[in-house]
């Protein structure tokens, strides 16, 4: 009992913290926009599959007798070249765009975060080593990386994923370390040695937590580059294949067919646009409110 | 006789400074340059002496958080220098420090919990409510509220952060506690009230302290002995009373003359001194302070003066001091 | 009659997270030309709200100017559009902060800041101007102008640094000064030569002072008068002689204990812990809550400013009762 009352104190501040940074985050017309956008992309990547007009154009099924068809109250995007309804494919996309960047992303900090963490904060030969690597990764352009990883490994939807991730991660590993090495040099590290604190703890406990903010941001600002970049593989034919609805696959097949029916490549160029426009703009806004000296008012 | 809980014997720490990346150093910073005292339990000590002059460099090695150059520092008759990694670790209960800014000493990210918890929760097994109410205990005494224990550091003031820093370097009842400048960025009604808290503290917990400040009016509070560096070096020792009412050194003159207080009437009646703490990657020659000295002559530059005794436990390093 | 400085019924608010707060409510603040001022308070008492409001470099929000005047020079500082206020700045009123390293460039040469501010506000020539740099930091007394002109920031001690402020602050001819703690985070030495540094160069230049602190011993040093802030309120001015040594409000009193004397034998009366609810605007005397000698009606009604002699003004209920608290002569070191 006095215990599980514990825990509730604790989360109390943290509420609080989350409640301020909300309002901070409201404060700006922009960011408050995207945020609303962000929430209903991802509510939409939920539901999707149970809110489509013609699930059954998702995966298998063709549709031939309404082929290219126009926009129309039946399809309100119009329908692509074997009849499928590309709203619901769009829609669909969604949920497919999302968890392969949420997944790419995440895999590159789970890489990147410890490696530049332990580089920044330990120095000498480690940190040579840790960046030396970094810089080699680093020295290929991040898409024609990813694009020679994919190639390597195989076009699927999963190893595009593990391309990209295995492409961004050098980008965190420097942002975290060139922060840690700053934050190692704050007195309350300074005082957790003094203490007695292993520097495991010492890394993982008081510097990560404190570089994190530039991160996330980056993060969240890299989602929508993912995303870009998932599309463009998939354009390659070396992402997603057919008949995946990936939005960047749709704008690659839909190139044959682009003067008879603009319908077809421009409304998933819009998702993708729309998506990484306002993981950007949120970025934007979190970079705002995350450094813990400026947000106090 | 009480015994002497720290024996600093001819520290020493110079910085190297290369020119390149693996080359050999071209120059030495000597931050610390052969410095020796001792303290006995349950005393205060006050370390004096402008930005630049080591005393935080001192500090940092008498932690080991930074390796000597050379010298001897015995802990409670052990020798700091000489001891695996466990030991250290086990001395460091003991050996606590409180940093000048409280604004960076405190992990922003952490609540207050986890903040003064660390030490106790690093050396000890104590966790869960126990560790609440062990820091909510340390909150109280240093003056706060126990609710703080679920705060987190932005939603304090500076003269309460240095509180919690302070219930931090306590949280393990330690024996020696260094107090690094913790006074000097905050404002001066909290300056008092931190003051008045560490000699209460120093009192009911029998504590010792080495307090640093730059401001010898800070220390004149609390230091039964005073400790006035320049340049690495230490110009002058002695018991607060004497220090006070017969600086010796024209650098402890020059000190106590620039503070302003009360009773100083008007701007002529402070002084300051001339030029700026000089680099300690070449010293001067001969007496460290002589390119600032208002008495310096050519002996000066020549020699090093030694430390002269003035009886009483009272030494200071100048030849123009008359030996008792 | 309308004064060189003159500020009326300002009010400041901040829009906060939580509601509003008040952080400035000053009824009456008047400077003479030539002379230094101090104000005086404890962080967040609002003396550096205040120094930004007279510059007009509030952000608006989260700051509300409420209501009020600043009349300088006959002018409401307050109705200035920005345009006006840009050529007020630096050329009428300078300031100076706390932190010198944050003030300057640290891509530039301190040489460059200066050369830049010469040419830009008087149009001279980079010739003419690297001449006036130099004059200037000759002005604040650094030896060797030339060999400085070449450093950067970095390069120069807190001292230095805070002299070539000064220095950049008084390069277009303001004759008016806001000095925000200046001396703060600097050591005692370097202290005392900035503080002599300022005094001259009033003197001198017959600039008007207003200069910020946290330390009554300090500002007593250098300035005619005093005004004391707590919470946005000023609660005791006057000549810095009669505010220290016949002051008559309890935190006055306060803030003159916490002053570190120069004795061994001198003992810190206990200065109050911290506690009571801080920033309870509205209803009654501010300083309620932590005051020794409060009374009933302390809480009930905010205590006017009254006169004790001329010169010296005092807002406290207490101060006029005769009693105690009024007479008390502050009797330190």
């Amino acid at each position: 009992m006095t215990k599980s009352l514990g825990i509730i104190k604790s989360i109390k501040p943290r509420i609080r913290e989350v409640r301020l940074s909300l309002h901070l985050l409201g404060r700006n017309r922009l960011t408050r926009l995207s945020l609303g956008v962000v929430i209903l992309l991802i509510l939409t990547a939920l539901v999707s599959p149970f809110i489509v007009p013609h699930p059954e154009h998702i995966e298998k099924e063709t549709n031939p007798v309404d082929k290219l068809q126009p926009p129309s109250g039946k399809y309100f995007f119009g329908t692509d070249e074997l009849g499928r309804d590309i709203f619901s494919r769009v829609i669909y996309g969604t949920r497919i765009s999302l968890k392969t960047a949420l997944v790419a992303v995440g895999l590159a900090l789970i890489i990147g975060i410890p490696l530049g963490a332990i580089a920044g904060a330990t120095g000498g030969l480690v940190d040579e080593v840790i960046m030396r690597i970094t810089d080699i990764f680093l020295s290929f352009p991040p898409l024609l990386l990813a694009i020679a990883i994919a190639a390597f490994l195989g076009p699927s939807l999963e190893n595009a994923m593990l391309a990209i991730a295995v492409s961004w991660w050098p980008w965190y590993t420097r942002l975290i370390r060139g922060q840690a090495v700053s934050i190692k040099e704050r007195q309350f590290v300074k005082a957790a040695r003094a203490i007695g604190t292993p520097p495991i703890r010492i890394i993982f406990g008081h510097i990560v937590p404190n570089c994190i903010a530039p991160v996330i941001v980056q993060a969240s600002m890299d989602i929508g580059g993912v995303i870009l970049t998932i599309a463009s593989l998939s354009f390659l034919g070396l992402g997603a294949q057919s008949p995946t609805p990936e939005w960047g696959l749709m704008v690659s097949t839909s190139r044959n067919y682009f003067l008879n029916a603009w319908w077809y490549s421009i409304f998933p160029g819009l998702a993708i646009f729309i998506t990484v426009l306002v993981f950007n703009l949120l970025g934007d806004g979190l970079r705002e409110i995350l450094d813990p000296r400026t947000r106090k008012i | 006789m009480p015994k002497n809980i720290l024996e600093v014997k001819d520290l020493k720490k110079y910085f190297p400074i290369r020119s390149g990346f693996f080359s050999k150093p071209v120059a030495w910073v000597k931050a610390v340059d052969g410095v020796s005292f001792e303290m006995q339990q349950g005393e205060v000590l006050g370390l004096v002496g402008e930005s630049g002059c080591g005393k935080t460099t001192l500090v940092n090695v008498l932690l080991k958080l930074e390796e000597p150059t050379s010298g001897k520092v015995f802990f409670d008759g052990l020798d700091l220098f000489n001891m695996d990694k466990k030991d250290l670790r086990r001395i460091r209960k003991h050996l606590q420090i409180v940093f000048q800014d409280p604004f960076w000493s405190l992990n922003p990210r952490l609540l207050i919990r986890d903040i003064v918890g660390e030490p106790i929760k690093v050396h000890t097994e104590l966790g869960g409510e126990e560790l609440v109410k062990r820091v909510g205990n340390l909150l109280e005494m240093v003056g706060l509220p126990r609710d703080g224990v679920y705060m987190y550091p932005h939603e304090f003031s500076g003269g309460e952060r240095q509180r919690i820093a302070i219930a931090r370097a306590l949280a393990l009842s330690p024996k020696l506690v260094v107090l690094d400048e913790p006074t000097s960025s905050i404002d001066i009604l909290s300056q008092a009230q931190i003051l008045e808290l560490l000699k209460e503290l120093k009192k009911s917990l029998g504590l010792t302290y080495i307090l640093i400040s730059h401001d010898l009016s800070v220390v004149s509070h609390m230091a039964d002995r005073i400790a006035v560096m320049y340049l690495g070096k230490m110009v002058e020792y002695g018991p607060a009373e004497q220090v006070f009412s017969q600086a010796a050194h024209p650098y402890t003159q020059a000190l106590f003359a620039a503070i302003p207080t009360l009773d100083t009437e008007g701007i002529d009646s402070i002084a300051t001194i001339e030029g700026n703490v000089p680099s300690a990657i070449n010293p001067p020659s001969g007496c460290r302070f002589h390119t600032r000295c208002p008495m310096a002559k050519d002996i000066c530059s020549q020699k090093e003066p030694a430390m002269v005794r003035l009886g009483g436990g009272h030494t200071a390093a100048c030849h123009f001091i008359n030996q008792k | 009659m309308s004064g060189y400085f003159e500020i009326e019924n300002l009010n400041v608010g901040f829009k906060t997270f939580e509601g509003e707060k008040n952080v400035l409510d000053i009824d009456s603040l008047v400077l003479d030309k030539g002379e230094t001022f101090g104000i005086v308070g404890e962080s967040g008492a609002g003396k550096t709200v205040l120094a930004l409001t007279i510059l007009r470099l509030l952000s608006t929000p989260p700051a509300v100017i409420r209501s009020g005047s600043i009349n300088f020079n006959g002018e409401n500082l307050l109705q200035k559009t920005e345009k006006e206020m840009r050529r007020i700045r630096g050329r009428k009123i300078s300031m100076i902060f706390q932190d010198p390293m944050s003030t300057l460039n640290p891509v530039f040469t301190v040489g460059e800041q200066i050369v830049r501010v010469f040419m830009n506000n008087k149009k001279l020539s980079r010739k003419e101007a690297a001449k006036e740099a130099l004059s200037m930091i000759d002005m604040v007394k650094l030896p060797d102008a030339g060999n400085i002109m070449g450093k950067y920031p970095h390069e120069l001690s807190g001292g230095q640094r805070q002299r070539i402020v000064i220095a950049i602050a008084l390069s277009c001819g303001a004759e008016f000064l806001i000095a925000d703690e200046p001396t703060r985070n600097l050591d005692v030495t370097i202290q005392a030569g900035i503080l002599k540094l300022v005094a001259e160069l009033q003197r001198e230049l017959g600039v008007t002072v207003l200069f910020i602190a946290n330390n009554l011993g300090l500002v007593s040093v250098i300035c005619n008068r005093v005004a004391i802030l707590h919470e946005g309120r000023i609660i005791e001015t006057g000549k810095a002689r009669e505010v220290l040594r016949g002051s008559r409000h309890p935190y006055t009193h306060t803030l003159l204990n916490a002053v570190p004397g120069g004795s061994v034998e001198r003992v810190l009366p206990g200065v109050l812990m911290p506690g009571g609810e801080k920033g309870t605007s509205g209803e009654g005397c501010r300083y309620y809550s932590r005051c020794p000698e409060r009374q009933d009606i302390c809480r009930a009604r905010v205590p006017d400013p009254g006169e004790i002699s001329g010169t010296h003004t005092v807002a406290c209920h207490r101060a006029f009762k005769g009693g105690e608290a009024g007479a008390k002569e502050y009797s330190g070191s």
